[in-house]
């Protein structure tokens, strides 16, 4: 069974989407815990420092990032937890999957962004291809 | 907070990387924050190696990076102008002197007193002035100049996409240096504008006059650097504090900032802070703690010593190209996002902020007026207060204090009222102190000399108490 589930979640609704088949796969054992995992990108944190009045806010502002998605998880009853990582999205999903021995990844299939992922290639596939446990990518 | 062995040694092998990458990355702005400046190189160079190698070891933040910075460098012009390199020396250890004493009183606390509009404004006019100081070194002076620039930006901003591990604006430097020298070009180079030496710095006294006359001269300079210093020093701290999520001590990291410019000035550099930039290249790079910090400083003295005859070959265009880019990154490009978006009052008090620092060519001065801007606008948003009419229920709407009574009591005389019974709501609002509760019992007075009746509902508990300890001087009993 799948107990430990990575959720990868940036706000967006594809993530959301996300949680709705991680919690389908939740939903399979009572012994499920979601860990939804928000990155706090190293391109950004200078800009969301400075529009943070004190660190606190920070948090609450991130926290509210990933609202969409941990209201799901309640409303349907999984239980959860959060986890705010720091650094390249992509590596350190990959880093603390691995670390964690996630038994499987649960990920959006495109993020907020898609000039950057043009550019420098999407989370997703990156995760896909070196994380050790299986990765459903959810459309 | 981490022990101080986990603080030196407990990322060695990353901290040495990202030191070596840091130190590479550190050379073309440490020169070219001297130009600014208006001083040699060296003046740079030497603030950015003893700045970075002292704070390794007296700083409250492990793994940021301070040196020689553009924020500073800008503060420094006028005095290095109209009195020469040896003012400024002087002027650095003084500013070292305040920092620490800011640092000892605890002044790290009034950063929570800087509203987030003018620490964006502080950010936007540093990245336009580092801007608009590159302007001379590269409009009208030749067809070259351009090219070279072009080139050094095109490499900037492509070439980290492919290679990450050099930093690429030391590839453009090594490329175009290169190509100047073979190739005969007609161009600036920093040899034009002051010289290199290839040795450590030493000891020595700054060479001013000790009289009231000197402290007069550079008092001013030093409480501006100070004051900017630490501002950009304390921002860069929160960055690292956030990027790898980790606490840091903001008034050692003010004391140790002093430190090192009072050890600075004695040795010959310029006057320096924490830098957002070569911080943010630190973490990304893998640095973390102290040993970083104390890498990057001492690798970028051996590569002076070692390289620094070719240092002066450096074209200024391609410095140019390089600041441009940082002007770039410093700049916060979410502030348009900003001003469509924050109230008002921020939006304004943000571009009031980089006007003013634009139009004075000094951070401190833009700072501080942008402080008592939001001041201001924090006294007239508290102090306004609205009174809401339903039937012949009246609810308060903001805050009753001395500042806010003559609204209050000029909305009933302005009210006509026929009602013989009103009731007068304050669940919206809280009545502070004395001037409060005597707004109050002159409009209950007033309206009763009407022949109009008014109840008090609503009270909150703190409010009660200042209306109860004044019940016996009231008039209206």
């Amino acid at each position: 069974m799948y107990k430990n589930i990575l959720l990868a979640a940036d706000g967006s609704n594809n993530a959301l989407r996300a949680a709705n088949e991680a919690i389908k796969i939740a939903s399979l054992s009572n012994e499920s815990v979601i860990d939804i995992v928000y990155v706090a990108d190293y391109e950004k944190t200078k800009e969301d420092v400075l529009h943070a009045s004190s660190a606190d806010e920070l948090m609450i502002e991130r926290r509210k990032k990933i609202q969409n998605v941990e209201k799901a998880l309640k409303d349907n009853n999984v239980s959860y937890k959060v986890t705010i990582l720091h650094g390249l999205p992509g590596p350190e999903i990959i880093k603390y999957a691995n670390e964690r021995k996630m038994d499987i990844v649960v990920i959006g299939s495109r993020g907020l962004n898609s000039l950057q992922e043009m550019v420098i290639g999407s989370v997703s596939h990156k995760v896909m291809k070196r994380v050790y446990c299986p990765v459903l990518i959810v459309k | 907070m981490q022990s101080l062995k986990q603080q030196w040694f407990g990322n060695v092998r990353g901290d040495i990387l990202s030191g070596i990458v840091v130190a590479l990355a550190l050379i073309p702005e440490a020169i070219a924050f001297s130009i600014i400046a208006g001083v040699d190189p060296m003046v740079g160079l030497y603030a950015s190696f003893c700045v970075a190698v002292i704070i390794a070891f007296v700083g409250g933040r492990p793994g940021m990076i301070s040196a020689a910075t553009g924020a500073m460098a800008l503060l420094m012009v006028p005095l290095v102008r109209d009195h020469g390199v040896e003012y400024l020396l002087a002027a650095t250890i003084l500013t070292g002197i305040i920092q620490i004493l800011f640092g000892i009183f605890k002044v790290a606390k009034i950063m929570k007193f800087i509203p987030n509009a003018v620490m964006i404004g502080f950010v936007n006019a540093l990245a336009i002035l580092i801007f608009m100081a590159q302007v001379p070194h590269f409009i009208g002076i030749s067809n070259m100049t351009y090219v070279f620039v072009a080139i050094t930006l095109v490499i900037v901003y492509t070439l980290p996409r492919f290679v990450k591990a050099i930093p690429a604006p030391l590839v453009a430097l090594v490329i175009l240096t290169a190509v100047a020298m073979f190739s005969g070009f007609e161009l600036r180079t920093i040899g034009d504008l002051g010289n290199i030496t290839q040795s450590l710095p030493s000891f020595l006294i700054p060479n001013v006059p000790f009289n009231f006359e000197t402290l007069q001269i550079i008092l001013p300079y030093s409480l501006a650097l100070a004051i900017v210093g630490l501002l950009e020093s304390l921002l860069t701290a929160q960055i690292v504090d956030d990027m790898t999520g980790t606490a840091s001590n903001k008034n050692k990291e003010a004391r140790g900032q002093g430190i090192a410019n009072v050890v600075t000035g004695f040795f010959g550099g310029m006057a320096a802070c924490a830098m957002i930039g070569q911080s943010v290249i630190n973490i990304k790079s893998g640095g973390r703690g102290r040993l970083s910090s104390l890498v990057a400083g001492s690798f970028l003295m051996f590569l002076i010593i070692v390289l620094g005859d070719l240092v002066v070959k450096i074209p200024m265009s391609v410095l140019v190209g390089i600041m441009i880019m940082v002007s770039i990154g410093t700049f916060d490009w979410s502030s348009f996002k900003y001003l469509a978006k924050a109230p008002r009052t921020d939006a304004i008090v943000m571009l009031a902020t980089v006007i003013i620092v634009v139009y004075t060519h000094d951070l401190s001065i833009g700072v501080l007026a942008g402080v008592l801007l939001s001041a201001i606008f924090f006294v007239v948003k508290i102090s306004t207060l609205k009174v809401e009419r339903k039937n012949s229920h009246y609810i308060v709407k903001g805050q009753l204090f001395f500042a806010s009574t003559d609204g209050f009591i000029d909305y009933f005389k302005s009210t006509d009222i026929n009602e013989k019974e009103i009731t007068i709501d304050f669940s919206n609002s809280r009545i502070w102190d004395d001037s409060g509760v005597a707004a109050l019992s002159k409009v209950k007075d007033m309206l009763r000399d009407e022949g109009i009746e008014a109840k008090v509902i609503g009270l909150d508990t703190s409010s009660q108490k200042v209306v109860q300890q004044l019940d016996g001087i009231s008039s209206s009993h």
